[in-house]
């Protein structure tokens, strides 16, 4: 039975990696550069959920709602001040000004909310019994996994089927020539951050509901988890981003049950390591050789 | 990625290499002399919390210098330098220690430990470099970031010591079977404890010089022409025969080398010390460093590392401002950052300031 | 002309027997044997049947219309691609599982279609660089600079300089390779692969982008290196002034199959490569 509590665990954490992954996923894929202030996007999107519940007693759906608002606004407006500017800049400064922000977002939060651990309460509580004393399953994880697939099976259709979707791939693909046909490049990057932002917003909020504890750095150590999630599953590739998120959750959580809690980040890290050395673009990605 | 490094003739490069021991000389005998005035005359002229910063300001220098033979040298983006640190760090705490009875004096003690640092940090960028350096861009530095962490993680259980049947190391407290009377060196999450601070401000300054002629005079010979071609165009550097592992893993290794011996050097400046100090926010730091003082700018490496380590660490004193001096940090971070790789920013920003010629672009 | 159906089957064409190597280096081992070379990317067969043999002092060149394979067998020469099939001998040597170092190493040296050199370097330092393997002291030697370091690096700026004056590019010696006008960029990787010492020398495309005066003086110089290295030279080029000039060999490439081999006059009353170049005529007489 823990084996399948370990099972369930791992997945519900895997999605909510998932979620995250995809934002960073989508961003690298369109604007080729590591947002590294995304994990704080997920930490103020939290904050934000934490307060409208907490302190103007809204209710939950509410408060997921204005988070998902805020953080898309504010990813917009990161994206606008901070990363449209350096469109032309060598990729190492993009890197740069992203973990400025970061450190920016973090000490922002500590500043308005201060650096004290807040307890997170959950919105949903309780959880649904499978066999009595034995195998149970949280809402919260539940909530998890369907939001995950919600987002994926509306991610794939928009991606697949509206016009602004096919203008985030065809951006992918070749800003230059997307440009000549027509296509808004600014526009769709913006989108882009906005929609990765969004999701950054929900995954805060489920994370801090199966782990309840807030503070500033909450984001950052889920954030590079989720990176490197999307890296695992091939970066720039949405169901990549699925499969790295889950595989990653699951492998988290087998490692501290069976190896050893604290060096599950060593196990995680280190199958990362050996899937790139056999798979140098991810699981998922395409590996492009240079052209001569 | 931005590539700053001129390869100019080698009396040039020669002048601008000597003009960097100038600057850390310089910088050194300025420090010794008015730490001497203040002895005598018993004014402040360098206060406490500025004189405790010496020695890691030194070993973040030699960090900055040494990332940025990975990075702005070989141009492969590395973020999990503090990885190295830590292994120096702590390996050479356990050296120092083991070595306490055997040579008494402190400076020797010193000297060999930075060594034994070194050599864990180069065999730690042997591991993670011969794998890894097949992978390009993005993953490579995926990569060194999780090996960053690993590090971190493994250390973090580590428990080490010594009692009268030997040297015991282990991987979780209940394996740790240290006798009584034996002393823990490392004792996992609470780090090493108990270390003899043998550290000097002079250490540190000779570190710099070592790293500044291993760095600077590799750059400028066959070994670094090779590295630097490699960065400006792989498939060139292979065409004209040049081994592309060999030569990545000698820039990869000789950094991770010096940022072990600035890892022991930084271990033995405190009576203890956990591995989280080594953590990713530790690379980045480093990295920003080497970014805002120019890739590949050796000079630039000294100035920022000296710079941004001292700042933030004197704004703590300022009560209200403290609160704010990260946020100032990253604000100044964002800021430098647009104003110099915006093109439109650059303009107005060099309307201001008339750019001097060639300032910041020489190693 | 290649017999398709044979192909697709998979079967083996024999060598082609017309033998296009100068007189002056019959007798000694060829420098270049290539046979039944061929790779697929995918299923796609960029390259098939490649034969050819080029001798120790032969200017030989490869032309063919745009796609018809050219760059991709030079890759299969210096092994940026391995190839799919087919042996590649270099002075009688096998190449089979080498990489780009070590075949330049064994001297083939090479310039690119799309210039690449070291353009945050200086010129010297680029040719510097293609004396890598020339010179000789280890990273210890150069870190603590010993006598030998200096030595050689003496030597290493002198003979850079000497190959430079080739081209009479001594002057630039310190400038900056990507700052350098395109011509004097071509010229840089013409000297860069010289430095390396080679046997055989691969030009891809060394006019492109040249006026007139500049690809006759082109022409000569590479005439003039091969006479003072000795060296075999084979060269992608589009202008047939420079190619009829100067090959003493040429072979047509087309759908990466070799259509015809032969001198200059062979291959320009050759019917099927003038139809590969210009296409099926109702007339035929096309020039």
């Amino acid at each position: 039975m823990s084996f399948l509590n370990n099972v369930i665990t791992g997945i519900s954490l895997g999605s909510i990696y998932a979620i995250i992954a995809l934002g960073y996923t989508m961003v690298y894929g369109i604007a080729k550069m590591l947002n590294f202030a995304h994990g704080d996007v997920i930490m103020v999107g939290a904050y934000v959920c934490f307060f409208a519940m907490g302190s103007f007693n809204l209710p939950p759906v509410v408060g997921v709602l204005l988070a998902v608002v805020v953080c898309t606004v504010l990813g917009m407006v990161i994206e606008r001040l901070a990363y449209k500017p350096l469109r032309a800049a060598p990729s190492l400064a993009v890197l740069i000004t992203a973990i400025g922000v970061s450190y920016l977002l973090q000490n922002s939060a500590q500043i308005l909310w201060g650096a004290a651990t807040k307890t997170f309460r959950p919105i949903v509580e309780g959880s649904l019994t499978l066999v009595p004393g034995q195998l149970s399953v949280s809402y919260v994880a539940i909530l998890s996994v369907v939001c995950c697939v919600v987002v994926m099976v509306g991610l794939t259709l928009f991606t697949g089927q509206t016009k602004m979707g096919k203008a985030m791939r065809a951006c992918s693909e070749d800003k230059g020539a997307a440009q000549l046909m027509g296509i808004d490049v600014n526009a769709t990057i913006s989108m882009t951050f906005a929609i990765g932002s969004a999701l950054a917003a929900l995954a805060g909020v489920l994370m801090c509901s199966a782990y309840p504890v807030l503070s500033p750095t909450t984001g950052s150590m889920p954030g590079i988890r989720a990176f490197t999630a999307a890296v695992f599953g091939g970066i720039g590739s949405v169901p990549g981003a699925l499969l790295g998120g889950i595989l990653l959750g699951v492998i988290e959580t087998f490692g501290k049950a069976y190896i050893s809690t604290d060096l599950s980040d060593a196990v995680v890290f280190a199958v990362l390591i050996i899937v790139l050395l056999v798979r140098p673009a991810g699981l998922m990605g395409k590996y492009v050789p240079e052209k001569v | 990625m931005e590539k700053r490094l001129n390869g100019k003739r080698l009396s040039k490069a020669s002048r601008s290499g000597f003009i960097n021991y100038g600057i850390v000389i310089a910088a050194f005998a300025l420090i010794q002399i008015l730490l001497v005035v203040q002895k005598l005359l018993g004014v402040t002229l360098v206060s406490n919390s500025l004189q405790s910063l010496l020695v890691p300001t030194c070993c973040y220098i030699v960090m900055a210098v040494s990332l940025n033979l990975t990075v702005g040298i070989l141009g492969e983006l590395s973020l999990g330098h503090a990885g190295f640190m830590s292994l120096g760090a702590f390996s050479g705490i356990v050296a120092s220690f083991l070595l306490a009875d055997v040579i008494p004096f402190a400076p020797l003690r010193l000297a060999l430990s930075m060594i034994v640092g070194a050599a864990f940090g180069a065999v730690g960028g042997v591991i993670v470099g011969v794998p890894v350096l097949r992978l390009q861009g993005d993953y490579l530095a995926i990569v060194t970031l999780a090996f960053g962490q690993i590090i971190k993680n493994i250390i973090m259980v580590l428990y080490v010591g010594v009692d009268e049947k030997g040297f015991h190391i282990a991987a979780s407290s209940e394996r740790f079977n240290l006798a009584e009377d034996g002393t823990a060196i490392i004792k996992g999450p609470m780090g090493a404890v108990g270390v003899t601070k043998l550290a000097s401000f002079t250490a540190g300054f000779v570190l710099i010089l070592i790293t500044l002629v291993v760095v600077q005079n590799l750059v400028n010979s066959r070994s670094g022409r090779a590295i630097m071609a490699l960065r400006d165009n792989r498939i060139a550097a292979e065409s004209v025969g040049i081994n592309t592992t060999k030569y990545k893993l000698m820039a990869f290794v000789t950094s991770a080398a010096l940022a072990g011996a600035a890892g022991a050097l930084f271990g033995l400046n405190y009576s203890s010390t956990v591995a989280s100090k080594f953590d990713f926010n530790a690379s980045i730091l480093v990295l920003v460093f080497v970014v805002l003082g120019g890739l590949g700018s050796i000079r630039g490496s000294i100035i920022a590392a000296a710079l941004l380590y001292v700042l933030p660490e004197l704004l703590r004193q300022f009560g209200d401002i403290a609160d704010y001096r990260m946020l100032v940090y990253a604000i100044v971070l964002i800021l430098v950052m647009l104003a110099t790789n915006n093109d439109q920013l650059k303009a107005l920003v060099g309307r201001i300031i008339p750019k001097r010629k060639g300032a910041a672009s020489h190693g | 002309m290649a017999d398709k159906k044979q192909f697709e089957k998979g079967k083996m064409v024999p060598v082609p027997s017309v033998s296009i190597i100068p007189e002056r280096d019959l007798g000694t081992t060829p420098i270049l044997e290539c046979s039944h070379l061929g790779i697929d990317f995918g299923g796609l067969t960029a390259v098939n049947e490649f034969n050819i043999t080029v001798g120790r002092t032969e200017i030989a060149g490869l032309i063919g219309p745009n796609g018809a394979g050219k760059t991709t067998v030079f890759n299969l020469l210096t092994k940026v691609y391995q190839p799919t099939r087919g042996t590649i001998l270099l002075d009688g040597l096998d190449t089979h599982g080498k990489t780009p170092a070590q075949i330049n190493r064994m001297g083939i040296a090479r310039t690119f279609q799309n210039i690449r050199l070291f353009n945050n370097l200086s010129v010297e330092d680029n040719v510097k660089i293609g004396l890598h393997n020339q010179e000789k002291y280890s990273m210890f030697t150069g870190i603590l600079r010993l006598p030998k370091y200096w030595r050689q690096e003496k030597a290493a700026h002198e003979r850079a300089l000497e190959l430079l004056s080739i081209f009479n590019m001594e002057d630039l010696a310190d400038h900056q390779a990507g700052s350098l006008p395109y011509g004097a960029q071509r010229r840089l990787e013409i000297v860069r692969a010289l430095a390396t010492n080679p046997s055989l020398l691969l030009l891809d495309e060394p006019a492109a982008g040249m006026n007139p005066s500049e690809t006759a003086e082109l022409m000569e110089n590479i005439v003039k290196i091969r006479d003072t290295f000795q060296i075999a030279i084979m060269l992608i080029e589009h202008d047939m002034s420079l190619v009829m000039g100067i090959c003493e060999g040429i072979c047509v490439l087309n759908f990466g199959q070799i259509i015809a081999k032969g001198t200059a006059e062979e291959i320009q009353s050759n019917p099927t490569v003038i139809e590969a170049y210009l296409g099926k005529q109702q007339e035929g007489g096309a020039d």
